[in-house]
């Protein structure tokens, strides 16, 4: 209560000073447009890695082979360019989830008696923080199972077509990855609508169609890739 | 009809508070509900015990200063209906109802059911203003401004700074508030000039009073009595980005020093 205005370094010379990245990142909406952007490069990454895993469909071949062609684009160095890129994606997104969302618990020291009413809010926003953490188990799982072999018991280096059917034969496997993209696609409908609120890039003449691609993204990524552990459960793929 | 009340009671600033129950009798469906509880507080006078303190200005939904969490929901069950609007035909009789003050670090309770506000004044005071003086009013079409963004401007500049955005947010967080006041300006040409300058101090001034931080939820927008729209929020990241990554670095030497 005892605080006052404030006055912002605004000048050319303050700003050099404080630096302007760093101011930016200082505040509240920066660090929130920080996992806005990263939350971009993600769902891009999540969709693209989706067209990627339908190939399991067209056969062993067309997968092992497009799954060799990764690792040998730019003389194999593409591969470690993309990881590098997602690896600084998702530590910036949980690094500005965390501090925000501490922030945020700060600001309300005594909650309410009576339950809050939720109106506009959705099912899918009010657990965005349990979606992620959650999300982060499931990346760190899902890199010891598929691509270390470490987790999976039957991992056949270079076949990743019978590591996918070997490893989604066992149901509590599939079990993990149904769940974790079921997580997944409540993680995106919220927050494909909220990176675009977040990054200012709100219209009237397409503020509907904002809305349609958030339910859009998170169901076609979430379908497509739970399609494929019921795929082999069921004996399509094997 | 009957209704039975728990009130949240606290001394002061400094004490713990906790729920009273009053029985609320032979209360007319036609009291606003602001009058409902002056019913409680003569009775309460009469018996020598100390009134619900609450806030109450204009009684006419204009002035923001009333402010009540009903039943876990900011202004009652209304929609676009300050507390002070709503009247007790919303309920029926047997209703069990629950009153609390704002929740939030920012906004302090002083007594009761009042809370202090002033933290939203700070924001304000940091950058929600035009320096250029305005004179007397300019010749109508003077100034040319398309009639959709003169449209947009009054529509935020509706916000009458009840604060049920903050009380109705899981985080607690004040930018429908700081979002409609940059908007208003960011939306006319006499706002430009101060344009990258304000989201900054505004923004910042926000981020020091502790309010929590937007995750778009939307739930401040459904409360607002005055129906103020999240579209403002996208005005104010959009101005941030540009006051930040895009605004012409030397070109704010001048405005900086001014303040
Ligand atoms: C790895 C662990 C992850 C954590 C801890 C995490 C946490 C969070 C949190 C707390 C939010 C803010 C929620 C809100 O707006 O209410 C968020 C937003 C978001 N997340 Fe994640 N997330 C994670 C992974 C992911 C992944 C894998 C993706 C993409 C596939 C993703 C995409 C997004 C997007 C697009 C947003 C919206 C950003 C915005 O509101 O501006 N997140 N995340
Ligand atoms: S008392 Fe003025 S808006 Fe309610």
């Amino acid at each position: 209560m005892e605080s006052s205005v404030i006055s912002v370094p605004v000048g050319a010379a303050a700003a050099k000073r404080a630096g302007y990245l760093r101011a930016y990142y200082g505040s509240t909406v920066g660090k929130k447009q920080v996992m806005a952007v990263t939350g971009v490069i993600m769902v891009l990454f999540v969709i693209g890695h989706m067209i990627g895993n339908l190939q399991v469909y067209l056969g062993a071949e067309s997968l092992n082979h497009y799954a060799e062609l990764l690792r040998a684009l730019g003389h194999g160095g593409l591969i470690w360019v993309v990881r590098g890129l997602l690896l600084a994606a998702v530590v910036l997104h949980i690094w500005s989830a965390t501090a925000l969302t501490l922030g945020s618990w700060a600001a309300r020291p005594i909650g309410y008696r009576h339950r809050q009413r939720w109106i506009e809010s959705t099912y899918a926003s009010r657990t965005m923080r349990w979606g992620g953490p959650i999300l982060l188990l499931f990346i760190i799982y899902h890199l010891l199972h598929f691509t270390t072999g470490t987790l999976h018991g039957d991992f056949v280096t270079g076949d990743v077509y019978h590591n996918v059917v070997a490893g989604f034969s066992i149901w509590w496997v599939s079990a993990i990855y149904i769940f974790a993209q079921l997580v997944l696609g409540l993680h995106l409908y919220h927050g494909a609508w909220s990176m675009l609120q977040t990054l200012g890039l709100s219209h009237a003449s397409y503020d509907r169609l904002r809305a349609g691609l958030a339910i859009f993204v998170a169901f076609v990524v979430a379908a497509a890739n739970i399609s494929i552990p019921l795929a082999v459960l069921t004996g399509v793929v094997s | 009809m009957n209704i039975t009340l728990h009130v949240w009671r606290q001394k002061d600033a400094k004490s713990k508070g906790r729920f009273v129950k009053y029985e609320a009798n032979d209360i007319i469906p036609d009291m606003s509900f602001l009058e409902m509880l002056d019913v409680i507080n003569e009775r309460l006078t009469l018996e020598g015990e100390d009134p619900i303190a609450f806030d109450h200005d204009c009684r006419e939904g204009i002035c923001g200063t009333c402010g009540l969490v009903i039943n876990g929901r900011a202004h009652g069950p209304r929609a676009r209906t300050t507390a002070c609007q709503l009247h007790m035909r919303s309920f029926k009789g047997g209703d069990v109802i629950w009153i609390e003050p704002w929740r939030a670090k920012a906004f302090p309770v002083v007594k009761d059911l009042i809370v202090d506000r002033s933290a939203f004044d700070r924001i304000i005071a940091a950058g929600g203003f035009i320096s250029a003086p305005a004179g007397s009013a300019p010749d109508g079409n003077a100034i040319p401004i398309p009639k959709e963004n003169a449209d947009l401007a009054m529509d935020a500049a509706a916000c009458i700074g009840c604060g049920a955005c903050v009380a109705a947010c899981r985080n607690a967080s004040a930018m429908l508030f700081t979002a409609s006041k940059v908007a208003q300006f960011g939306l006319l040409p006499q706002g430009q000039p101060e344009r990258d300058v304000r989201v900054k101090r505004m923004v910042a001034q926000m981020d020091l009073e502790g309010f929590g931080n937007c995750t778009n939820h939307r739930d401040c927008q459904a409360v607002c009595p005055k129906s103020v729209s999240v579209d403002n929020i996208a005005r104010l990241n959009r101005d941030f980005i540009r006051s930040t990554l895009v605004a012409d670095r030397r070109a704010a030497v001048g405005v900086g020093s001014a303040g």
